[in-house]
C-alpha cells in the first residue's frame, strides 16, 4: 500500500505561560492509504497532539507533514480550511453536534463548503446517514438522540464529503460498552467495506483491537508499534 | 442563503434571551419610529408659503391690526391678492376637544390654493355668513356633516353675551401640502361674521396675508408694508409665512437636538445590552465555533456567520418596531387628524432605522466575531 501520511521529524512545542513545553520529540511516522490506525498512550504522551496535527488542526513547530503528497505544514490557516473541508473527517468524543441542527443538516454541514445544490447535499447527507444506519432518525435533533447514534451521525458527517482520512478522537469515550462496540464496527467496516483511512486516538485496549495497527506514544516519542490481526 | 438555516439555528438555541433581544430592540426602534416621525413632522416645512407674506403686529403675533390696513397694504406695488384673518381658540361639546377657529376675508381660498375644498361648498361658504368650513380629520373625528349646526364654546363675548358660537357647517377641505397640514385643526369662518357678532376687537383683524408674485420683489414689499405703519400705535412685522412657520418652531425647540439626544440615550443602552447578549452566546457557542472550524469552515466564514446573526436579530426586531411605530402612528393619525405633529412613517424613517439596524448589529458583534473568528480549534475543542 503506498503512502497516505508522512511525517519527518515533527516536534511540537507549546508555550505555558513562561514554560516551554515540548509534546511531541522528533516524530517519524508513515501511514499508509487504507489503514486503521490506534494511537495509545498515557495522558500527556502526545496522542492527541499527533492527530491535531495530522488533521491539519495544528502545526508542527518543526518538522514536516505530508498527506497525499501535500505539505500541510506550510499552509496557511485559511488554507489549511479548506484542505479540512477537502481531505479530513472528523470524530470527536463528545459528537461536537450542532443542537439546534437536525442530524441531517448536520451531516450536511461539511457538504456546505462545497459547490453542491441544496439537492444534492440533501441526498448526500441521507446516503451517509443510511450508511450509518440512522436513515429513519434524519429529522430528529442531537438532543433526541441517544450517545451512540449522536456518534454515528458525527461519523455520517465526516465521511459525508468523502474525506481522504478520518481523525476520530476517543470516539468512544463517552459512551458505554455496547455503543463502543457498534460504533467501533462500524468504524471499522469503513475501514474494510470502503477503504477509508482512519487514525483513532485511544485509552481503551478493547477499543485498539478494532484497529489494524497500534502506535504507543510515551513523552512525545513514538515508543512501540503492534500489528494486530484482523478482527 | 446557504448558510441562512445556520444563521436562523444559532438564532434559536436559547428562545427566551433571543425574545428578551428581540424586544428590547423592538421597543428601542418603535421609539426611534415614533421620535423620527415627530422630527420629520416638524422638520417637513415644505416649500409653501415662500411666495405669501404675514404681516401681524411687530409686538407679538395676534394683537389686532386696523382691518383699514387692507386697502394701504394693497396699494403697495407688488402686491397681489390680500386677506386677512381673525383668530379665536374654541371647544366643541368637551373642553379637551380643543378646534383653532379663524375668521377670513372673502378672498382666503384664493390666496391658500392648497386648501382644497368642492366648488360648490365653496360658493356656499362665500355666502353663508354664519358658515364654516372644517377639514376631512376633524368632520371624521367629531362626525360632522355639512349642513349641521356646530356650536362652539370660545372665551370671546358674543354681543348677546353669550361665548358659544354657532356656526353652520358648509364645506369640507383638505390640505393638499403635507408640510402645512397641522392647519388642518382649524376651521374657517367668515371675518364678517365673527366682526359683527363679538363684542370687542370690532374693525380689528390678527394678521394680513399677501401674495406677492414677483419673488424677487418681495423684501422690497414687505418693507414697504411695515413702512405703512411705521411710528403708529400699530407697528407691523412682515415676513414670508415660510420664515415664519419656521421660526415658530423653532420656538418650540430644537425638536432634532432633542429627538437626537433622546434616540442617543437609547441606542447606547441598546449598543450595551445586545453587545452583552452577543458576546456572552458568543462564549457560549465557543464549541461549536471551533467544530465549524475543524470541519472547513474558514475564519472569515466563522466572522460571517457571528456577524450575520447579530445583523439578522437587529433587523426582525428594528423591523417589527417600524412596524409597531407606523401602525400607532397611522392609528393617531386617523384618530387625531394631521393635525396632531406626527408625519407618516415613510420610505426614510424606513432607511435610517434599516441602516442604524445594520450599523448596532456589526458595532455589537465585531468583538465576538472576531474572538470566533481567531479562536484556536485545539484550544477551544479541548476547553482551553
Amino acid at each position: 500500500m503506498n503512502t497516505l501520511v508522512e511525517i519527518r521529524n515533527v516536534s511540537k512545542v507549546y508555550q505555558r505561560g513562561t514554560q516551554r513545553v515540548e509534546v511531541l520529540h522528533h516524530v517519524n511516522l508513515d501511514i499508509p492509504n487504507g489503514a486503521f490506525l490506534a494511537l495509545m498512550g498515557p495522558s500527556g504522551s502526545g496522542k492527541t497532539t499527533l492527530l491535531n496535527l495530522i488533521g491539519g488542526l495544528d502545526s508542527p513547530t518543526d518538522g514536516s507533514i505530508a498527506v497525499d503528497g501535500s505539505r500541510i505544514d506550510r499552509l496557511g490557516e485559511s488554507a489549511l480550511a479548506k484542505w479540512r473541508a477537502a481531505h479530513v473527517g472528523f470524530v470527536f468524543q463528545f459528537y461536537n453536534l450542532l443542537p439546534m441542527l437536525s442530524a441531517q443538516k448536520n451531516v450536511e454541514l461539511p457538504l456546505l463548503l462545497t459547490g453542491l445544490s441544496a439537492s444534492e447535499r440533501k441526498r448526500n447527507a441521507s446516503i451517509a446517514l443510511a450508511l450509518v444506519g440512522l436513515g429513519e432518525r434524519a429529522g430528529h435533533k442531537p438532543t433526541e438522540l441517544s450517545g451512540g447514534q449522536q456518534q454515528r451521525v458525527a461519523i455520517a458527517r465526516a465521511i459525508v464529503s468523502d474525506p481522504t482520512l478520518l481523525v476520530c478522537d476517543e470516539p468512544t469515550g463517552d459512551l458505554d460498552r455496547q455503543s463502543a462496540t457498534d460504533i467501533l464496527s462500524l468504524l471499522q467496516q469503513l475501514n474494510r467495506d470502503h477503504g477509508k483511512t482512519i487514525i483513532m486516538v485511544t485509552h481503551d485496549p478493547k477499543a485498539a483491537e478494532y484497529a489494524r495497527q497500534t502506535l504507543h506514544l510515551d513523552k512525545g516519542t513514538l515508543v512501540e508499534s503492534q500489528q494486530l490481526v484482523e478482527a | 442563503m446557504k448558510y441562512f438555516h445556520l444563521v436562523w439555528a444559532a438564532l434559536a438555541r436559547r428562545k427566551g434571551r433571543t425574545i428578551f433581544t428581540l424586544l428590547s430592540i423592538l421597543m428601542a426602534f418603535l421609539l426611534f419610529g415614533l421620535l423620527d416621525s415627530v422630527r420629520s413632522a416638524f422638520s417637513n416645512t415644505g416649500q409653501a408659503g415662500k411666495d405669501r407674506l404675514l404681516t401681524f403686529s411687530s409686538i407679538n403675533w395676534g394683537l389686532p391690526l386696523p382691518q383699514s390696513l387692507y386697502e394701504r397694504i394693497r396699494a403697495v406695488p407688488g402686491v397681489g391678492k390680500i386677506e386677512y384673518a381673525s383668530a379665536i381658540g374654541g371647544t366643541y361639546q368637551d373642553p379637551n376637544n380643543y378646534v383653532g377657529i379663524e375668521g377670513h376675508a372673502d378672498s382666503f381660498l384664493d390666496i391658500y390654493p392648497e386648501w382644497q375644498i368642492a366648488p360648490a361648498e365653496r360658493e356656499a361658504f362665500l355666502r353663508t355668513r354664519t358658515g364654516i368650513i372644517a377639514s376631512e380629520s376633524y368632520a371624521k373625528r367629531f362626525h360632522w356633516k355639512i349642513g349641521d349646526k356646530i356650536p362652539l364654546k370660545t372665551a370671546v363675548y358674543k354681543k348677546d353675551g353669550s361665548t358659544v358660537w354657532t356656526f353652520d357647517l358648509v364645506g369640507i377641505y383638505r390640505i393638499s401640502d403635507s408640510s402645512m397640514q397641522s392647519n388642518e385643526n382649524t376651521v374657517y369662518a367668515r371675518w364678517d361674521y365673527l366682526n359683527e357678532a363679538r363684542q370687542e376687537g370690532g374693525g380689528t383683524v390678527d394678521w394680513f396675508a399677501v401674495e406677492v408674485p414677483d419673488l424677487s420683489q418681495i423684501d422690497r414689499v414687505s418693507q414697504a408694508i411695515d413702512a405703512l405703519s411705521a411710528n403708529s400705535d400699530h407697528e407691523t412685522k412682515t415676513e414670508t409665512e415660510y420664515a415664519f412657520y419656521i421660526e415658530t418652531l423653532r420656538q418650540l425647540g430644537d425638536v432634532g437636538l432633542i429627538v437626537g439626544s433622546i434616540m442617543g440615550a437609547v441606542f447606547f443602552t441598546l449598543v450595551l445590552l445586545t453587545g452583552n447578549t452577543t458576546a456572552q452566546t458568543v462564549r457560549e457557542r465557543i464549541p461549536e465555533l471551533a467544530t465549524l472550524k475543524a470541519i472547513g469552515f474558514s475564519p472569515s466564514s466563522v466572522l460571517g456567520l457571528v456577524l450575520s446573526e447579530s445583523v439578522l436579530v437587529l433587523l426582525l426586531g428594528s423591523s417589527l418596531g417600524l412596524i409597531g411605530a407606523a401602525v400607532i402612528v397611522y392609528w393617531v393619525r386617523s384618530t387625531m387628524g394631521s393635525t396632531i405633529f406626527l408625519a407618516p412613517v415613510g420610505e426614510d424613517t424606513w432607511l435610517r432605522g434599516l441602516a442604524l439596524a445594520v450599523v448596532v448589529g456589526l458595532l455589537v458583534a465585531v468583538l465576538p466575531a472576531m474572538r470566533g473568528m481567531r479562536l484556536r480549534v485545539v484550544d477551544a475543542l479541548s476547553g482551553r
